[in-house]
């Protein structure tokens, strides 16, 4: 087995970009983000990386960088966070428009008002629907894998989709893990240059970003839709064959203790290592609780949920964003998952974390325990934002 | 000189088109007959980025196209940026050995709007960033594509939809933003300012821009009859009046240096150029006045700037 090293995720994320040998990236300071462009900055300033890197005048440039590059042929990368992700969001609809295969790595962080650096889902959740696919990872050694599997699947020609890494902020970004790293030669096998199919260039001229009349609008949103879902199973044979050759094996939803328990505890994201110290302790104590963690966010893997799931009494859907005035968006899917099964377990929802407040296994206790004594008094679709004082 | 070539050699241009007819642009559009000219200027070996606009939806309706080059519509704000990553990505892909090295022309191209306004931002990223490429603003003096809403370059005293001529304010009320001077204030290699009633001139500048190393910015006047309520068959006469009365003067500033184009020691009533434009219908002798004055004093103020100051 190769070594592991400790070091900050964000860093970790950067080699990998390194190690993908991009061609063409592109950014805009924010925190949480900013380790992972600086390094990058230094790998590019100290030829340690081939590639273009220029810090640009706004995140919304950033992203219009990625796209022409592109579109020109290039293997792109970009970062940001909060703001910057709302700034980008005009664009990131038009990345996916164009099946251009960029990869983004989101260091989650809240959208203002009121400001605040720290954790939450809530800035990728305002582009939930712009068509990238979109990871979320648990830890730093994920964080360092899903760069070569989002550049694979991304630049496969029956995908060509762009992808979100999301990666929790400060929780993951600015910790230090030990990584174990792949060795480049692997990596170049897993990972050759890229291809493009259709690429502005004057030996074969094409145009890219026409518009459309309603006449025809529907159709290239029925393409787009079309190819997003079925690129699932591509989604899978990226992964295991990313497996294959680290020994790491994932999938868009994994579970943890969750075969015969009785009540499963729903995570995105970090939640999922401190959850299961919650599960163990729950088990401990002779409990039925079980986890399972949504790795995929799109394509929505409907058919894994309701596999993993299915079998419960409830299930305590813990949220890091919140649709406001409606639920959490997790809790929305994986309802919309149950709702065609006749048997299917209740639906609790927690907004918890957000803004980055702490969440220790012992909140997950008290949310289980919550959850199960609302649902046994018959309240079977409770949503609440937990730990909030006064 | 720049008056007779520009009548009489019109010919020597290429015959190839590649901005293809067909498209929807207005009849008497010379924001179309600027383009074309920009392309023809260019030849193939150029890749174009074109911000949202007129000229972005009369080319391209899915599914067809009037481009015979290889061009991107990305959005509205952002094609200097989109541009950034076009000549990065030649740049890289060339060293990488992953495409052959050839000189290919990055070119972006944008309305006022999409230049003064809400592009700007990304326009002055790109050209501080000293980009290896040419900006082309086609100047219509108004957001034409979504029906005639004033931009920072609308001139004083035009009505637009959103300018409008109302019972205590006429038109536009504030003066057009000197985009070629905020460009030229990047420090970039070549800027220039033309118009397709000087269709040599045009070209000759456009070339020049696309051979110069690093960023170079060209924005072009281009008469709208939509927007400006003209007649279609005016349009060039309109052109050259724009320049002949010094409202819209032809220059290059290279590394620095003013030159003028064309030079007029006496220039033409504004009163000519405006009286066949229905957006300046409303307008009264006095305005008129302080129109003339404004345009005489920036005019002397670019001669003294190209060294023939009176
Ligand atoms: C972010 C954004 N805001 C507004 C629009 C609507 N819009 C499209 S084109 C346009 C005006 C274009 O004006 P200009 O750049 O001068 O080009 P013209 O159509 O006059 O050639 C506007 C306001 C848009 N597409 N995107
Ligand atoms: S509105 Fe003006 S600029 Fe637009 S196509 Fe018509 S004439 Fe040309
Ligand atoms: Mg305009």
């Amino acid at each position: 087995m190769a070594k592991r090293i400790g070091m900050e995720v964000s860093i970790a994320a950067a080699e990998a970009v390194k190690q993908a040998n991009v061609d063409v990236i592109s950014a805009y300071p924010i925190t949480p983000q900013t380790h992972i462009v600086e390094h990058l900055a230094e790998l590019v300033a100290n030829g340690d990386l081939d590639a273009d890197f220029f810090c640009v005048e706004s995140e919304h440039s950033a992203l219009s960088v990625c796209v022409g590059a592109a579109a020109t042929g290039a293997r792109t990368f970009t970062c940001t966070s909060s703001q910057g992700l709302a700034l980008m969001s005009e664009i990131t609809y038009i990345a996916s428009g164009l099946r251009l295969p960029i990869v983004m790595i989101v260091s989650n962080r809240t959208l203002s008002a009121p400001l605040s650096i720290w954790n939450d889902h809530s800035d990728v959740m305002s582009i939930r629907d712009c068509g990238w696919i979109q990871f979320f990872v648990e830890n730093g050694q994920e964080s360092y894998d899903h760069v070569f599997a989002a550049y694979r699947l991304a630049e496969e020609n029956s995908v060509l989709f762009p992808v979100i890494i999301n990666m929790d902020g400060f929780i993951l970004s600015h910790v230090i893990e030990p990584i174990e790293l792949i060795e480049q030669g692997k990596i170049d096998q897993f990972l050759p240059p890229y291809q493009p199919v259709h690429q502005l260039h004057p030996d074969h001229p094409v145009t890219m970003g026409a518009f459309a009349l309603p006449a025809i609008f529907a159709e290239t949103k029925k393409a787009q839709e079309e190819a997003l879902r079925s690129s699932m199973p591509k989604i899978i044979e990226t992964w295991k064959a990313f497996g294959d050759m680290s020994g790491r094996y994932y999938h868009p939803v994994e579970t943890y203790q969750a075969e015969d328990a009785d009540t499963l505890l729903v995570t995105m994201g970090s939640y999922g290592e401190t959850a299961s110290v919650a599960v163990d302790k729950m088990r401990e104590a002779g409990r039925s609780v079980g986890l399972v963690k949504i790795r995929l966010w799109r394509p929505f893997p409907f058919d894994d949920l309701k596999k993993a799931t299915l079998h419960a009494k409830q299930l305590v859907v813990i949220d890091r964003a919140i649709s406001v005035g409606a639920c959490g968006p997790v809790a929305s899917e994986v309802k919309a998952a149950l709702y065609g099964n006749d048997q299917r377990p209740s639906v609790y929802n927690f907004v918890a974390g957000i803004s980055g407040r702490d969440v220790t296994p012992s909140d997950f206790v008290k949310m289980v325990d919550k959850a199960e004594i609302e649902i046994a008094e018959g309240n079977k679709e409770g949503f609440e934002i937990y730990g909030v004082r006064g | 000189m720049t008056e007779n070539l520009n009548v009489f050699a019109v010919r020597t241009l290429t015959q190839k088109e590649y901005f293809s007819p067909g498209h929807r642009s207005c009849q008497g559009c010379a924001e179309a007959l600027a383009v074309r000219l920009v392309a023809k200027a260019l030849g193939r070996n150029v890749i174009v980025a074109n911000a949202t606009g007129c000229m972005e939806i009369v080319s391209s309706p899915l599914p067809y196209t009037a481009w015979r080059v290889p061009w991107i519509h990305v959005a509205f704000e952002n094609t200097a940026a989109v541009a950034s990553g076009i000549e990065s990505a030649l740049k890289v892909l060339m060293r990488k050995g992953r495409i052959p090295r050839k000189k290919i022309v990055t070119v972006a191209m944008g309305g006022d709007g999409g230049t003064a306004d809400i592009g700007l931002q990304a326009l002055s990223g790109a050209l501080e960033r000293g980009h290896n490429f040419l900006y082309v603003c086609t100047d219509n003096e108004a957001y034409m594509n979504t029906g005639i809403q004033r931009s920072s370059a609308t001139p004083f005293g035009a009505a637009t939809t959103t300018s409008p001529v109302g019972r205590v304010q006429m038109g536009q009320i504030t003066w057009k933003k000197n985009m070629p001077a905020i460009a030229a204030a990047h420090n970039i290699p070549y800027v220039a300012t033309a118009c397709p009633s000087y269709p040599i001139d045009l070209v000759q500048k456009v070339k020049k821009a696309a051979d110069i190393e690093g960023p170079a910015y060209v924005h072009i006047l281009s008469v709208c009859p939509t927007g400006w309520r003209t007649a279609p068959e005016l349009s060039i006469r309109l052109g050259r009046l724009a320049v002949e009365t010094g409202i819209f003067p032809l220059y290059e500033v290279e590394r620095g240096q003013y030159r003028l184009s064309v030079d007029f020691p006496k220039l033409k009533p504004v009163k000519e150029y405006l009286k066949l434009q229905g957006r300046f219908r409303h307008l009264t002798d006095e305005m008129i006045a302080e129109i003339e004055k404004r345009v005489h004093a920036e005019y002397e103020q670019l001669r003294a700037k190209a060294g023939k100051g009176s």
